[in-house]
C-alpha cells in the first residue's frame, strides 16, 4: 500500500520568522524545519505501510527554493522518497494554488492514501486537506485521530467535540489527521544517513503540466489586505488576598458574567 | 548557523537526540534529582533509538556515526536538567565501550559491546581506589594469575554506575612490581562471586547519578576476561580518556550556555533600585565575560575536535580544552548563581544544581591540576 503524506517544511519556529511589510508574506530566510503536525502524518503512514506488509511512504512538498531540509527529517524516519515543487513562478501562492499544485504531484504517486495535517503550524488555514480532495475528487474524512486500511476501504475515528465518529471510506482517499495521534519516531543516526541515498524529485510547475498563470501571485484568489502586530497581552490584575480573596475572585468572576 | 565542524546529519541527529532529551528526560529531572536516582529504562530506551552506539561500528551494533556525532551526543544531553543522568550515559558510551570495541575480541564484543550499546547491559569503569585516583599506576587491586584465569583482591571507589552495573570494566595491577606496564583491563560481570559493592556514596552534586564503593575477595575471573593486552591496560585506558575529555568539554560549554541564557532571563525580569538588574552595568558585564568565556573554550573545543576528525591525535589541545571548558562551566554557573542573589541558594532554583553539578568536571577524569601538568609536560617542561 503505497501512502502520500503531504508535508510542509517551515521556518523553525525556535527562530520566528518575520513578516516582509512589502508583500505582506512571512521571510522564509532563516532556518527551515519539517511542520511538527506533519510528523504525525508520516509517522501514520509509516505504520500503516508496515501493517499492510508493503508499499512505501511517499512524501509531496511544495517550498521555496528548493528547500529539503524538513522533507530529509521525514526520509530519515523511513519514507522511501520525495516529490518536491519548487518554482519562482510559486511566490505568492495562496491556499488554493498550493493545493493546486500538491494535487498534480499526488497524481504523480499512484496512492492508495494521501494523509495531511488538519492545519500547518506557520499558516492554519486549514483549507488545503479538503482542496486537495476536491481537486482530485476523492473523499476526504477529516480529524482523524485513527486509522485502519481494510482491504480496499479506510476505517477511521473522526475527533468530534464529545468523541468520535466512525467513518469508513472507499480507497483511495484524503484524510487529515490530528496533532498527537501516534508517536513520531526519533530519526536514528543510521536513518538519517540512509536518507540521504533517497531520491527527492525536483518539480517545476511546468513538469506538472500546470499554467504558470494559475498560480503563485498571478493565480492568487486571496489578498492579504493588512498585516498588523498582535497586540501585547495586558498584565493581569494582582488580587492580595487580605481575607476577602474568594469574595473578591466570584466578583471579578461576575463582573465578566462568567458566573 | 550550524558550526561549519558539523554537516546537515550532524544537526538533523542533533535535532533527534534534543526532541528526545527534551520529551522524555527533561519532564523528569526534578523528580529524579529528588530520588537521587533514576530508572534504568533510561539506558534501555537510549539504546533501543541508537544514542549509545552513535560512533560504533554498523557491525559492533553501533550507528557508523564519527567522532562528531559524540559531542553532539554530548552537548544534548546537558539540556536534560541533570548532570548526573548525563554523566551516567556517558560513562556507559564513553568510557565503558570504547575500549571494548577497540581492543575487544569478537567473543567479548558480543558479549559486552552489543548489550551495552543495546542499553541492555550497563557498565562502570574502575580505575580509582581509595589510595590512587590522579596516580593511577599507584593502584594496588591485584589480578593475580592462577592457573586457566585470574584471582582479583582490592578495593575502588567513587565508581559511577557502580551500583546498578551488569559488568564492569576493571583496572587492575597484574604486576605488582611494575607501574605503568603492571596493569591489564577485565571485563568483570557483576553477579561473579566475590564482587561486593560496599557502599553508595552520597555526593554535593551528580545525585541521580549512583557512585559505588567496590570490594573484590578472592574474585576468580577467567583469562578469556582479559581486555586487550596484558601489561598494556594503562596506555588502553589513556587512549580513550582523551575522546571522552573532549566530549565533557563539548558538554561543558553545552551546560554553561543554558545556564547563561536563563541567567539573562532572569536578570530581565528582577528589578532592585527601580531597575532591571540587567541595566547596571556590573550585571551587564558579569554575564558578556561568560559569554565571551563560553564561546572561547567551545572555539577550542571545536577546533581541536576538528583536528581529531582530520586523524590527528592532539592529546595538548585535548587537555586544555577540557580544563578550558569544565573550569568555565564552574566559574559560569558561579557568576550566575551569585546573579540570582538569594534565589541562586534556593533548591527550587536550576541554577544551584548547575553549580553544585559543574563542580564536579574539575576534578573527574584527571583533576585541572593533573590536566596542567600533562599540559606543561607537552610543552616540555
Ligand atoms: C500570500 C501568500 C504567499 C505565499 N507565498 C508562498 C511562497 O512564496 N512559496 C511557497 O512555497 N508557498 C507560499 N505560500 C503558500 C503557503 O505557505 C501555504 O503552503 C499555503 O497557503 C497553505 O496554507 P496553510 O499553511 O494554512 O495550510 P493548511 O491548510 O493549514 O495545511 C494543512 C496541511 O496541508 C498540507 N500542506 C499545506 N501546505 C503544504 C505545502 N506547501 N507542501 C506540502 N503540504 C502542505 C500539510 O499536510 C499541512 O499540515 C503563500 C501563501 C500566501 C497566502
Ligand atoms: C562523582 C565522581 C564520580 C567518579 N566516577 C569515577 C568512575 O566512574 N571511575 C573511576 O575510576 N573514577 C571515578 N571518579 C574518580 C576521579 O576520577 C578521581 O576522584 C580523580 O581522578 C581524582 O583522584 P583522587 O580523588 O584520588 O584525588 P587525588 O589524586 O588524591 O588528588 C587530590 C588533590 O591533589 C592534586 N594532585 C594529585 N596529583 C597531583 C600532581 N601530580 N600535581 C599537582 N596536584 C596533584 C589533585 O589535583 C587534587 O587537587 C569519580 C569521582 C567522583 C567525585
Amino acid at each position: 500500500m503505497n501512502v502520500v503524506v503531504c508535508v510542509k517544511q517551515i521556518p523553525d519556529p525556535a527562530t520566528p520568522g518575520e513578516l516582509d511589510a512589502s508583500t505582506k508574506t512571512l521571510r522564509r530566510s532563516g532556518s527551515i524545519i519539517l511542520d511538527d503536525s506533519d510528523a504525525y502524518g508520516v509517522e501514520m503512514g509509516l505504520q500503516l505501510a508496515d501493517k499492510a506488509g508493503g508499499g512505501e511512504v511517499i512524501l509531496v512538498s511544495m517550498a521555496p527554493n528548493n528547500e529539503n531540509k524538513g522533507l530529509r527529517t521525514a526520509l530519515a524516519m523511513g519514507a522511501a522518497k520525495a516529490l518536491l515543487i519548487s518554482d519562482e513562478a510559486l511566490a505568492g501562492s495562496d491556499a488554493l494554488s498550493t493545493a493546486k499544485v500538491l494535487a498534480k504531484a499526488i497524481e504523480r504517486a499512484d496512492a492508495d492514501l494521501i494523509l495531511t495535517a488538519t492545519e500547518s503550524t506557520d499558516g492554519y488555514t486549514g483549507t488545503i486537506p479538503a482542496q486537495v480532495a476536491e481537486l482530485l475528487g476523492l473523499p476526504m474524512v477529516t480529524f482523524a485521530k485513527h486509522i485502519e486500511v481494510d482491504g480496499d476501504r479506510v476505517k477511521v475515528q473522526r475527533q468530534t467535540e464529545a468523541g468520535y465518529d466512525e467513518v469508513e471510506s472507499p480507497l483511495p482517499a484524503v484524510v487529515s489527521v490530528t496533532a498527537g495521534v501516534v508517536e513520531p519516531r526519533y530519526p536514528s543516526f543510521k536513518g538519517i544517513m540512509a536518507a540521504k541515498g533517497k531520491p527527492v524529485d525536483e518539480l517545476k510547475v511546468a513538469d506538472l503540466g500546470l499554467d504558470a498563470g494559475q498560480v503563485g501571485w498571478a493565480g492568487a484568489r486571496q489578498e492579504i489586505a493588512d498585516v498588523s502586530a498582535a497586540e501585547e497581552r495586558k498584565a493581569g490584575e494582582i488580587v492580595e488576598d487580605e481575607g476577602d480573596g474568594a469574595e473578591r475572585i466570584v466578583a471579578f468572576l461576575e463582573q465578566l458574567k462568567v458566573i | 548557523m550550524a558550526h561549519p565542524i558539523f554537516t546537515p546529519e550532524h544537526e538533523e541527529l542533533r535535532r533527534s537526540i534534543r526532541a528526545y532529551v527534551e520529551k522524555e528526560l527533561r519532564p523528569h529531572a526534578d523528580e529524579w534529582e529528588a530520588a537521587k536516582d533514576f530508572p534504568d529504562s533510561v539506558f534501555r530506551r537510549m539504546g533501543e533509538l541508537g544514542f549509545l552506539g552513535l560512533h560504533f561500528a554498523v557491525d559492533d551494533g553501533g550507528s557508523g556515526g564519527d567522532y562528531l556525532t559524540m559531542l553532539v551526543l554530548a552537548e544534548e544531553m546537558a539540556r536534560c536538567g541533570s548532570g548526573g543522568v548525563s554523566m551516567a550515559i556517558s560513562v556507559q558510551c564513553e568510557y565503558v565501550t570504547p575500549p571494548i570495541a577497540k581492543f575487544g575480541t569478537a567473543e567479548q564484543k558480543a558479549r559486552w559491546l552489543r548489550p551495552a550499546i543495546e542499553g541492555r547491559r550497563i557498565g562502570a569503569l574502575g580505575i580509582t581506589e581509595p589510595g590512587a585516583g590522579s596516580d593511577v599506576a599507584g593502584i594496588t587491586t591485584r589480578a593475580e594469575r592462577d592457573g586457566d584465569g585470574y584471582v582479583v583482591n582490592g578495593a575502588k571507589t567513587f565508581i559511577t554506575n557502580g551500583c546498578r552495573a551488569d559488568f564492569l570494566l576493571l583496572v587492575a595491577k597484574t604486576d605488582a612490581t611494575q607501574r605503568h606496564a603492571g596493569i591489564s583491563l577485565f571485563l568483570v560481570d557483576t553477579d561473579t562471586p566475590g564482587f561486593a559493592v560496599t557502599r553508595r556514596l552520597d555526593k554535593v552534586g551528580m545525585w541521580p547519578s549512583d557512585t559505588a564503593e567496590l570490594a573484590f575477595t578472592d574474585m576468580r575471573i577467567p583469562a578469556e576476561n582479559l581486555l586487550g593486552e596484558e601489561g598494556k591496560g594503562f596506555h588502553h585506558v589513556m587512549w580513550e580518556l582523551q575522546g571522552e575529555r573532549l566530549s565533557a568539554a563539548a558538554g561543558a560549554c553545552a551546560g554553561a550556555q543554558i545556564t547563561v541564557d536563563a541567567t539573562a532571563e532572569f536578570v530581565k525580569g528582577r528589578r532592585a533600585f527601580g531597575q532591571r538588574i540587567a541595566d547596571f552595568q556590573a550585571v551587564r558585564h558579569h554575564l558578556a565575560e561568560c559569554q565571551t568565556a563560553i564561546d572561547a573554550a567551545r572555539a577550542l573545543t571545536y577546533e581541536t575536535a576538528w583536528r581529531v576528525q582530520l586523524g590527528e591525535y592532539p592529546v595538548q589541545a585535548i587537555t586544555e580544552a577540557k580544563l578550558l571548558a569544565t573550569r568555565t562551566h564552574f566559574q559560569v554557573a558561579d557568576t550566575c548563581l551569585q546573579l540570582h542573589g538569594g534565589m541562586g541558594y534556593m533548591m527550587e532554583m536550576p541554577v544551584q544544581r548547575a553549580w553544585r553539578d559543574s563542580r564536579l568536571a574539575r576534578i573527574g577524569a584527571g583533576a585541572d591540576e593533573v590536566m596542567l601538568d600533562a599540559i606543561a609536560k607537552s610543552m616540555g617542561l
